[in-house]
């Protein structure tokens, strides 16, 4: 990091966090590198995988394609902000259960795929699962646990509310 | 097996091991490794598919004393990729012999810097014609590779195919043929090196088989068995593409680390990966069979022929297995298979899931459903007049001692596909709807582990060993990558021992740790290093019951207290077993007889697909796959096996398609190399029959190459049964359907 | 990552006035980067030549959806997200909120944006075809004001447009006049997500009596840039809808369209189901309207 590049700041998984990178720089590689958090990934540097994915300001984006300076002020949440006090998230727990990850290359891009589309649609159809998934590319699974584990997940929150 | 398990987990759907992490993204695959003061590698590659390197000039614009710089020149030991046969270069050295060939290696600490100095290297060529298809390299027009192009040829007879012609009441012909396919793991290929005069090579790579890149790295360095080390990190997808392909990578990034006295790490951007790596070796297959009247197989004339690309890498052992599953699960009692593999100018083809099969499976079932329709007989009639039953014999005389219940598969996949309903229904319906459906089959074997007497040459090493954190360690050379391998391995080790899940973990992928219990191909790994686990977990028990008086029943603190007695007295607490081959395993290698594999998997798929006529596009809509695979020994991850196999054959039937232009692939980017996407993979329905084999591991057989034979000809079948047209290649797009369904349009629904 | 972040100046002024002033003072030198979904990936590929870059994401001045009485007005910032979301667009304009669905992925559609879409000017954008048969209309703008063209004249070339070097995208109006057409729009792609239009055909139509008293027919991936489809038109306009009529309307296609081949698909390929695309919609026609 040069301190000749001005300071953008964000927030990332609450925190708030600054860096002094150029503008240009992907937001990919100053999860990675500069704020060494490794979960997100990069597969393809085309916005076609979606192993890069991040939330935004509560929206789904590739992180790939996303220049730094864009994320400036915003809200963004990564993989490793899903788990709260060292608790699973419910999705990443249908995951493990349902066997939704196998080389788990693809899992946290999917995962926060998965957070954003539950959050917006808690019970979503077969249909609406397959389209929020549509962007994240898996070449182990062929999907089909990875769409058992969000209607797991999602029955489970419904169970939860309900109880409560 | 274990009088002490405490607790049933084989069969159970433990979670994957280390799933955790995993999820928690806090599993380090390559890229996500650094190290202080590590440099970055990248490749110069060649740009054109053959010739004589003239020179190789450097721009002297750039400060090249900042760099490392290798060229064949500095290769220490032997210039070569050992695997085979030894006619791959680790580096070009005066001639290139496909696009893409990695000539020139770069290392810098600046990741810009380096990519600036890529584009600062110029490579001269007289180039030399190319040959680029399987006609080109047979016609033998330009030599490109040994005296006749012929990387490898097997011939495999049966009784009297020549004889057979005369009085058969059929004949039929078909020529079949698939493409190139790539594995598209979403984890590109990475490797880490470190190199040092005392201890020698360490490298950390994204890999399948450590021993094979210890192998290739002892002859590159020309260094001995201790002072080379290879460490799998947490790879990301393989499918075969990080079977052989990784010794070439990780000599690179050594060969760097030699040069710069640095580590250095080399990662592909997708770009790289896709236009300079392994891929599915594309074949040609004819069929020509002899019938009787009643639809009974009496002679099969098989020529089967792949592209092997420019040099034998593993062309070998995919024609081997090509050839041995081209006559399909049928009785027949004569049969000729010709196979050989070319050599062309392009990148070597490798292994990848299934490793000849899909394409053979591909040709024979697609070959049964010309027959049927040549004939006018019903498909699966066909099929059941001709299946292999128990103690039936195939092509190679292999008596089918184990149960064969092929007959079963095909019922059950039928009531589950409610396949006669459906049919009739699109019979009623197609007729007056722009979308035409259908349904297709497919029955196929895949054949477990190496074939014949590879097992014995693997001579594979492995067991388990207790650690004084009181943890037992699997100790193999079986590597993770998404298959289960981890969760497999220590449920079989925690049920024979009889300790909990929880109290056993993998012994890290290290050579300088593992024993090497062979590769991570062939679908082996549950049922032959998995037999070799249960086998030294029960010898674990002896040990300790005779010199460390481990009770009858135990508790597994017992168990642990036990092995501190047997570490005080003997040091350490190890167990290892080596492979033992399964009694009457017999296999001539030269006439191709006898047991080809000891033990077969069998499926019967059933797929439906949508073809409409407007837009000439092919969709799986649903998919049925019925298999017996021996004991299933975590029903979650096998589930998952099949529908990822299923998946990617769907993706080799209709979607993905390898653009070659001159030898390069154009079409290197994931936009344009297309492979289904969640809105694309149909609702897929797998059915396990079990019938456990008794030298497999609880029963285990091979199951993770079996799902990826049967899609595509399924789906071919399908698209036939569907519009009536016969397709006989693959990959099929919308422009196939379209230039072959304008020769035969197929009835239109009336206007109203 | 081919490219270097450190070559590439970005500027984000935040402000519409701020972008218009930069762009007038530099003309030609700033390249306004909207979501990234296109220049990214250049970016990443080495390929991106504009050293300098004046961001417009998240100005609020371009990103907006206003509904008036004639017309919807569609910022340039609007993302795919917005307008597939909007209750109006959908109910009004549904065949550019059905386009939106087709943009990338969920995640290319929270980024790629309208004016994006249009400024970078691929013969297959996605939206294309919904706007020129809804008689779309742009309006530029620059600090010397703001000027409206017909979306039809908007693109001049391969990849070229209307926007003087001191212009900016601004707004796109779509006339609130089709409710009462019949409309169709079909992509075919490489797979169902995720995929680049091989061919594209969007269409409005009004039928009365069983005549054709207005049709717009617009495509994508058939020419170097989306246009309408005028011949065909021409063959059915003011007629009544049969055989001869349809066939004269396919006739009247297959002459007018100039496909290539290319790494996606073929020239005949695209030709064909062009043609049949078009088939499709006038057999629709032909039908009473399903309801929407």
């Amino acid at each position: 990091m040069s301190a000749t590049w001005p300071a953008i700041r964000f927030t990332l998984n609450g925190d708030s966090r600054e860096v002094h990178v150029p503008p240009m720089k992907r937001l990919l590689d100053v999860l990675r590198e500069d704020l060494r958090l490794t979960g997100t990934k990069e597969g393809c540097g085309e916005g076609e995988c979606g192993s890069c994915s991040v939330r935004m300001n509560g929206e789904l984006v590739n992180s790939c394609l996303v220049p730094v300076l864009q994320a400036a002020g915003a809200n963004v949440q990564t993989v490793e902000g899903l788990a709260c006090d060292g608790e699973m998230h419910p999705l990443q727990q249908a995951f493990l259960h349902c066997g939704g990850a196998q080389c788990g290359i693809c899992t946290p891009g999917m995962l926060i795929a998965a957070t954003h589309l539950l959050e917006r649609n808690p019970n979503p159809t077969m249909a609406e699962i397959r389209e929020g998934l549509s962007g994240n590319l898996c070449r182990c699974t062929g999907f089909i646990r990875i769409f058992e584990s969000v209607i797991s997940a999602a029955a489970q929150s419904e169970r939860s509310t309900r109880a409560r | 097996m274990s009088t002490a398990a405490k607790t049933r987990v084989v069969g159970e759907s433990v979670p994957r091991k280390e799933g955790v992490d995993k999820l928690l993204g806090r599993a380090r695959y390559l890229d996500d490794i650094d190290f202080e003061g590590m440099w970055h590698g990248a490749t110069v590659r060649s740009t054109i598919p053959r010739g004589i390197i003239r020179a190789i000039h450097f721009d002297p614009r750039i400060d090249w004393s900042e760099f490392a710089v290798v060229t064949a020149f500095d290769i220490p030991g032997k210039n070569l990729i050992r695997l085979i046969f030894d006619d791959q270069p680790c580096l070009a050295d005066d001639r290139v012999n496909h696009c893409d060939e990695a000539i020139v290696l770069l290392a810098h600490p600046n990741k810009q810097k380096l990519r600036e100095s890529l584009a600062a290297v110029h490579v001269e060529y007289d180039p030399l014609t190319p040959v680029f298809t399987i006609e080109e390299s047979e016609g033998q027009n330009e030599i490109i590779w040994g005296e006749d192009n012929l990387l490898k040829s097997f011939l495999l007879q049966k009784g009297d195919v020549d004889a057979a012609w005369i009085g058969a009441a059929h004949i039929v012909t078909g020529e079949y043929r698939t493409g190139a396919q790539e594995h598209l793991y979403i984890e590109n290929n990475g490797a880490i090196a470190e190199y040092n005069a005392e201890s020698g090579v360490t490298v950390w790579g994204s890999l399948q088989c450590p021993f094979y890149v210890h192998k290739s790295l002892m002859a590159v360095f020309n260094l001995p068995e201790d002072k080379v080390r290879v460490i799998q990190t947490e790879t990301g997808g393989a499918f075969g593409g990080k079977e052989d392909f990784p010794s070439t990578i990780c000599a690179h990034a050594a060969l760097l680390a030699m040069k710069s006295g640095h580590r250095v790490k080399i990662v592909y951007d997708r770009m790289e990966d896709l236009a300079a790596t392994t891929k599915r070796h594309p074949a040609r297959v004819l069929h020509r069979t002899a019938l009787d009247a009643d639809g009974k197989l009496l002679a099969m004339d098989i020529e089967l022929a792949t592209d092997g690309g420019a040099y034998r890498t593993l062309s070998s052992t995919v024609l081997s297995r090509a050839t041995l599953h081209s006559p399909g699960p049928y009785v027949c009692p004569n049969v000729r298979v010709r196979s050989s593999a070319w050599a062309t100018n392009t990148v070597p083809y490798g292994a990848f899931r299934g490793f000849g099969a899909p394409q053979a499976i591909f040709a024979i079932e697609r070959h049964m459903d010309e027959i049927a329709a040549t004939i006018g007989m019903d498909p699966i009639e066909l099929r059941r007049r001709n299946f292999l039953h128990t103690g039936d014999t195939t092509a190679t005389e292999q008596v089918m001692r184990d149960p064969v219940i092929l007959d079963k598969l095909l019922d059950r996949a039928l009531a589950e596909s409610h396949y006669h309903a459906r049919r009739a229904r699109f019979a009623k319906e197609n007729p007056a709807s722009p979308v035409k459906r259908g349904l297709g089959i497919s029955a196929f074997y895949h054949g477990s582990g190496f074939t014949g007497s590879g097992e014995r040459y693997l001579n594979s090493l492995a067991g388990v060993d207790v650690t004084p954190e009181r943890k037992v360690r699997v100790l193999v050379s079986s590597t993770e990558f998404g298959q289960g391998t981890n969760t497999i391995l220590t449920q079989i080790a925690a049920e024979t021992i009889g300790v909990d899940y929880s109290d056993v973990v993998m012994a890290p992928p290290d050579t300088s740790i593992i024993p090497n219990s062979g590769p991570t191909v062939a679908s082996r790994t549950s049922m032959v290093v998995g037999r070799l686990i249960e086998r030294a977990g029960a010898q674990l028990l002896d040990m300790l019951r005779n010199h460390a008086s481990l009770p009858e029943e135990f508790t597994p603190d017992e168990f642990f207290d036990a092995c501190e007695r047997y570490r005080a007295a003997h040091g350490e607490v190890v167990s290892l077993c080596r492979y033992e081959a399964p009694p009457a395993i017999f296999w001539d290698d030269e006439t191709y007889r006898g047991e080809a594999y000891p033990a077969y998997a069998w499926c019967v798929q059933v797929a439906q697909v949508a073809v409409d006529t407007v837009t000439y596009s092919a969709e799986v809509e649903e998919f049925w796959s019925v298999q017996e695979v021996g004991r299933v020994l975590n029903p979650v991850l096998a589930g998952g096996q099949i529908e990822g196999g299923i998946a990617q054959g769907i993706g080799y039937a209709l979607y993905e398609k390898v653009i070659w232009q001159n030898g390069h692939m154009a079409n290197n980017q994931m936009t344009n190399y297309i492979m289904p996407t969640a809105e694309d993979v149909p609702p897929i329905h797998v059915y396990f029959e079990e019938i456990p084999f008794a030298h497999g591991a609880f029963g285990a057989k091979g199951i993770g190459e079996l799902p990826h034979d049967g899609p595509a000809p399924a789906i071919l079948n399908a698209i036939r049964d569907a519009t009536g047209v016969s397709f006989t290649a693959i990959s099929l797009l919308p422009e196939d359907l379209f230039a072959k369904l304008s020769e035969h349009p197929v009835a239109e629904p009336a206007t109203v | 990552m081919r490219g270097n972040a450190e070559a590439h100046e970005m500027v984000a002024p935040g402000s519409l006035a701020a972008v218009l002033e930069l762009i007038a003072d530099q003309p030609g030198e700033w390249t306004p980067i909207a979501g990234g979904t296109e220049l990214m990936v250049a970016h990443a590929a080495g390929r991106l030549s504009a050293s300098k870059l004046v961001s417009l994401w998240g100005i609020p001045d371009l990103r907006f959806v206003a509904t008036r009485p004639e017309s919807f007005a569609i910022g340039a910032g609007a993302t795919f997200t917005d307008i597939r979301n909007h209750a109006g667009i959908a109910a009004d304009i549904p065949l550019l909120a059905k386009s939106a669905t087709w943009i990338g992925s969920i995640a290319n559609q929270s980024r790629a944006t309208l004016g994006g879409n249009l400024v970078n000017g691929s013969p297959a954008a996605d939206s294309s075809p919904a706007l020129l048969v809804y008689d779309g209309e742009v309006e530029m703008i620059s600090i010397r004001g703001t000027r409206r063209i017909a979306y039809s004249d908007f693109h001049t070339g391969y990849k070229k447009n209307a926007l003087a070097p001191d212009e900016l995208l601004y707004s796109i109006h779509i006339p609130r006049r089709f409710a009462g057409h019949r409309q169709y729009m079909r992509k075919v792609g490489t797979r169902r997500a995720m995929a680049v239009a091989k061919v594209a055909l969007g269409a409005t139509a009004l039928v009365r009596d069983e005549i054709i008293t207005e049709v717009r027919l617009a495509a994508a991936s058939l020419a170097a840039y989306p246009t309408r489809l005028y011949r065909a038109e021409d063959a059915i306009c003011g007629k009544a809808l049969d055989a001869a009529s349809i066939s004269a309307a396919r006739t009247a296609l297959l002459g007018e369209v100039l496909p290539i081949d290319d790494i996606r698909s073929t020239a005949e390929y695209r030709r064909r189901v062009a043609a049949n695309l078009l088939d499709e919609f006038l057999s629709e026609l032909q039908l009473p309207e399903a309801p929407r």
